[in-house]
């Protein structure tokens, strides 16, 4: 924090070319760069100029750009050089101690699955199961193990009791509940943005300015704004810029642009080097089973087999987060989330590193499946599918799952839903608490699940559009308080927590 | 004229009886004066034959037309087809108009179909062709997906050879007649899963044709994966969508149904393979309800007591081209999906609202020919009833507002008043409102 914005800025910039050293787009920098040695308006006396300049018109700087731009949206500024790792993680000790006990609790909870029923966390498959999951890889639905014995590792409200047994230890508050402080569920003193606030950072959805969604609608004549719109989406495309893009998105993308913008943003271009990245973690789960398998079918079966826009996707989710539970490069992303994944050991080699198996940071698949199957109605491509899936978990889902103070994270979005909601609809908020309806209770289920399962697909996507745009999952506390003010006549005539949902 | 309309049925389901009563309308026996009675297929026959039918008045409607068949029946819908093809060609429409390879560009929408056993010499010479090409039979009069088979084969069909001395097949009775038809082994897969289009279409007359099509169609998919595999030709859960038979697999799903809404193909057509292609589907799949309901018009008993909704199924192939597979009439199904049954009563919701303007009309026209005479009655209601099927219309759209089920008025007729009111309503998009509540005083 006390840190000058130069040396700040020259850490940034020593990271994000320590990170892009080794990757495939300086590789493939590299070859252009020799290619074009051979054109004739390379000069030698002006090599570095003119291969920059060839760079430019060709496209790659833009790549590039989009590249250094991908990395600045992921990974959070440099901390102070002193700073322990964990700082990058989490900064306050008392949230790490919560998500570390939060862990261990889940840990424990899949061993004694696995003793009870006699199930090793992971294994190798004998050779005829692995022909027999080769040859039924694009048909995984139709399969019906016996799954009666596996149970959930935990539910959205067991997650929801933590949290809100969360307490910072350096805040005494010693004073009575009144209308004076917090009276929702949450009650740690984080900093969340206000009214005047959000306004400015979401200042693209005003009222003044167009949305797809509402703009777009069949009684309004497409030459107020839907036409243009669509017209400098087919722009930012075309120019491949991927700020640009994210700026676009925050008034909604058209359909059929989506997939293209999407993947713009999130700098995925499903080069032969990731689609064969995606068939060697195919390979993986062929050879070895791992008990969360089970647990993926289950959750499966359970969600997304019987809701009305997914059941049709059903094996395609299958195939993504078998291979997601094997993503070593997932891992990545752990230095800077709270969350540390579990680790086991392939049975009989406890101890012995090569032989470590790393657990997905989150085993309760309930909130895994649904943010993944909104994304199938954009990428039939599993490959492509599968790494769209990776970067939005990696940027964003993997907060809704892990105790921090980030703002994007649960916590955070938790108390600015309560905050929103005591500030603004101070009556409603009373009215609810005292019929033991929290607020908090009903719409927590929503945010955890990105709203995903709870909108039809069409309005999922336009908000999905906005975390894209904002890169921030405040959106979804706002929605959420939206929704109660929208109800608000209706539930202050309810009298049970059952009426109230 | 401000009395409530009266209504029979003789067919209890609830679907149809909750809708009655919503609208405040009276039940009446059969041999009440009723205006509106919801019938059987059974009974439009009676009540249209000419030994023990009766005259309908001019207050009264029913909701079929009496040889309804002509588009219904697998082998006369293609006939019919067939027939206006020809004389499209003959009076040199544009419309009629052949490829290179003999095919008609806008007009081929029915996959190559024959009849059994009339023209078993003709489907060979067509088999010989492709002989690796699978067919698939299916009985003229049955439903529900009952007695379809495929084949490959022609072995697997010497029954229905006309000359053959082992068939002791020789009845020509109609229930044993069956249609052969090109199978589409190339369908549109989602989610590697094969589906069809099921459509709503009422039409409230054929001459001049006015038809609408309810906006929430909706998709049934096969529980298993689609294989063009021959060994699984005779595994009807990969190959056919009726959910009479897929609600037999095993894997067939309680809560959805296997289907899914119209509006969901359409965000994952457009997101996946863009916005033009996705239109130009939209647009022929319009087409083809249009064009079927002009090849079957000048057959049918224009009766204008009668109006009638048809179920068009649709299958899209993996070139996004739609084939026109069936029309069936619309019966009230019997098991539904919880999220399907909301749908099902504002169908018949809508239908309702449509039709129910007609016997108001007609008590209007008697005052009217009282008073200024038959000629000019006739003129005011040619121009009334114009814009009241272009009210029908914007109060319809008027309708999706409150209700989530609406219909859309959208066909392509080259001539005839059907495209004059399209053009209104792209003229007319705003304003709506006031539009209903003038015609509303005006009856």
């Amino acid at each position: 924090a006390m840190l000058d914005p130069d040396s700040g800025l020259s850490l940034t910039i020593a990271r994000i070319v320590q990170r892009l050293k080794g990757s495939s787009l300086h590789s493939q920098l590299e070859r252009q760069a020799r290619v074009s040695l051979h054109k004739p308006e390379i000069k030698l006396e002006s090599l570095k100029e003119d291969i920059k300049d060839f760079l430019k018109t060709s496209g790659w700087e833009k790549k590039l750009q989009n590249a250094v731009y991908s990395e600045l949206n992921v990974f959070p500024a440099p901390c102070h050089p002193a700073a322990p790792p964990e700082h990058m993680k989490e900064p306050l000790a008392y949230m790490r101690k919560a998500q570390g006990s939060w862990e261990k609790r889940i840990l424990r909870s899949l061993n004694s699955m696995c003793t009870e029923l006699s199930i090793p966390l992971a294994q190798k498959r004998p050779v005829s199961e692995q022909k027999e999951l080769l040859s039924k890889w694009n048909e995984m639905g139709t399969d019906e193990p016996d799954l009666s014995l596996f149970r959930p590792v935990y539910a959205p409200k067991d997650f929801l009791e933590v949290l809100m047994n969360l307490r910072n230890p350096n805040y005494e508050n010693g004073e009575q509940p009144s209308f004076r402080n917090h009276l929702g569920l949450i009650q740690v003193p984080l900093k969340v943005k206000d009214i005047p606030e959000l306004k400015e950072d979401f200042s693209e959805l005003g009222l003044n300015i167009g949305q797809l969604g509402i703009d777009d609608s069949a009684q309004v004549p497409p030459e107020f704004f839907e036409n243009e719109h669509v017209r400098v989406g087919q722009k930012v495309l075309a120019e491949q810029d991927s700020a640009a893009a994210q700026q676009y998105v925050r008034q909604g993308c058209p359909t059929a642009l989506r997939a293209d913008l999407w993947a713009l943003i999130l700098n995925i271009s499903n080069q032969p080097e990731d689609i064969l990245y995606y068939e060697q973690l195919k390979s993986n789960v062929i050879q070895h089973d791992l008990l969360v398998d089970s647990l993926i079918f289950k959750d499966v079966k359970l969600t997304a087999s019987n809701d009305d826009y997914y059941f049709v996707f059903e094996d395609y989710l299958y195939q993504v987060l078998l291979c997601f539970s094997r993503d070593t490069s997932v891992l990545e992303h752990f230095a800077y989330s709270s969350a540390t994944p579990p680790k086991s050991y392939i049975r009989g080699k406890l101890g012995m590193e090569e032989y470590a198996v790393f657990y997905p940071p989150n085993v309760n698949y309930n909130s895994f499946i649904l943010s993944v199957a909104p994304l199938c109605f954009l990428y039939h491509e599993p490959s492509k599918l599968y790494q769209i899936f990776r970067e939005m978990y990696v940027r964003f889902f993997f907060r809704l799952h892990s105790i921090s103070s980030h703002p994007s994270g649960i916590v955070s979005l938790c108390l600015l839903f309560e905050t929103l909601l005591q500030t603004h609809l101070p009556q409603l908020f009373y009215h609810l608490r005292e019929i033991g309806a929290q607020p908090l209770r009903i719409s927590f289920k929503w945010m955890v699940r990105a709203f995903s399962g709870y909108l039809a697909t069409d309005q999922l996507l336009l908000l999905w559009d906005r975390i894209l745009g904002y890169n921030s999952l405040e959106i979804l506390a706002v929605l959420a308080a939206a929704v109660f003010a929208f109800r608000a006549v209706n539930l202050m005539e309810v009298t049970s927590l059952a009426a109230a949902e | 004229m401000a009395g409530k309309v009266k209504w029979v049925t003789d067919i209890e389901k609830s679907v149809l009886i909750n809708n009655f009563e919503k609208r405040g309308w009276i039940q009446v026996a059969e041999n009440e004066d009723w205006n509106f009675y919801w019938m059987s297929v059974q009974t439009i026959r009676n009540v249209f034959s000419v030994e023990t039918g009766y005259r309908l008045s001019d207050d009264q409607i029913v909701n079929h037309f009496p040889n309804h068949y002509e588009l219904t029946r697998k082998d006369l819908m293609v006939k019919n087809i067939k027939r206006y093809r020809k004389e499209l060609e003959k009076e040199g429409s544009p419309l009629a108009e052949k490829d290179e390879n003999g095919k008609y560009i806008y007009l081929d929408f029915v996959p190559v179909t024959f009849m059994l056993p009339a023209d078993y010499n003709l489907f060979v010479e067509e088999f010989r062709k492709n002989p690796s090409s699978t067919w698939i039979m299916k009985p003229c009069g049955k439903a529900q997906g009952k007695g379809i088979f495929l084949i490959n084969k022609l072995s697997q069909i010497k029954k229905w050879s006309r000359d053959s001395k082992t068939s002791s097949f020789v009845s020509q009775s109609s229930k044993e007649a069956y249609v052969i038809s090109l199978y589409i082994n190339n369908p549109l897969l989602i989610g590697g899963k094969k589906f069809d289009l099921r459509l709503y279409v009422l039409v409230s007359t054929y001459r001049p044709l006015r038809c609408y099509m309810y906006k929430l169609g909706f998709c049934r998919f096969c529980t298993v994966k689609y294989t063009p595999s021959t060994s699984e030709l005779d595994n009807m859960f990969v190959h056919l969508t009726n959910v009479a038979i897929q609600k037999h697999g095993d894997d067939y799903n309680h809560i959805h149904g296997g289907k899914w809404t119209v509006s969901n193909l359409r965000l994952y057509l457009e997101s996946t393979r863009g916005k033009e292609v996705t239109n130009k589907l939209f647009d022929e799949i319009h087409w083809i309800i249009v064009q079927s309901l002009k090849a079957v018009a000048p057959v049918m008993n224009n009766d204008k007591h009668c109006f009638e909704c048809y179920g068009y199924d649709i299958i899209i192939d993996d070139k996004l081209k739609p084939w026109l597979i069936e029309v069936k009439l619309h019966k009230i199904p019997e098991e539904t999906s919880f999220s399907f049954h909301r749908i099902k009563l504002s169908r018949f919701q809508c239908i309702f609202e449509t039709v129910s303007f007609v016997p108001q009309v007609s008590g209007l026209r008697k005052m009217l020919e009282s008073k200024i005479g038959h000629v000019m009655t006739k003129l005011a209601c040619a121009f009334v009833s114009y814009l009241f099927g272009v009210s029908i219309c914007l109060w319809l759209s008027v309708l999706s507002f409150r209700s989530s089920a609406s219909i859309q008025l959208d066909f392509r007729g080259s001539l005839n008043v059907s495209s004059a009111i399209r053009y209104c309503i792209s003229s007319w998009k705003i304003g709506t409102g006031s539009m209903e509540r003038n015609i509303k005083l005006k009856f």
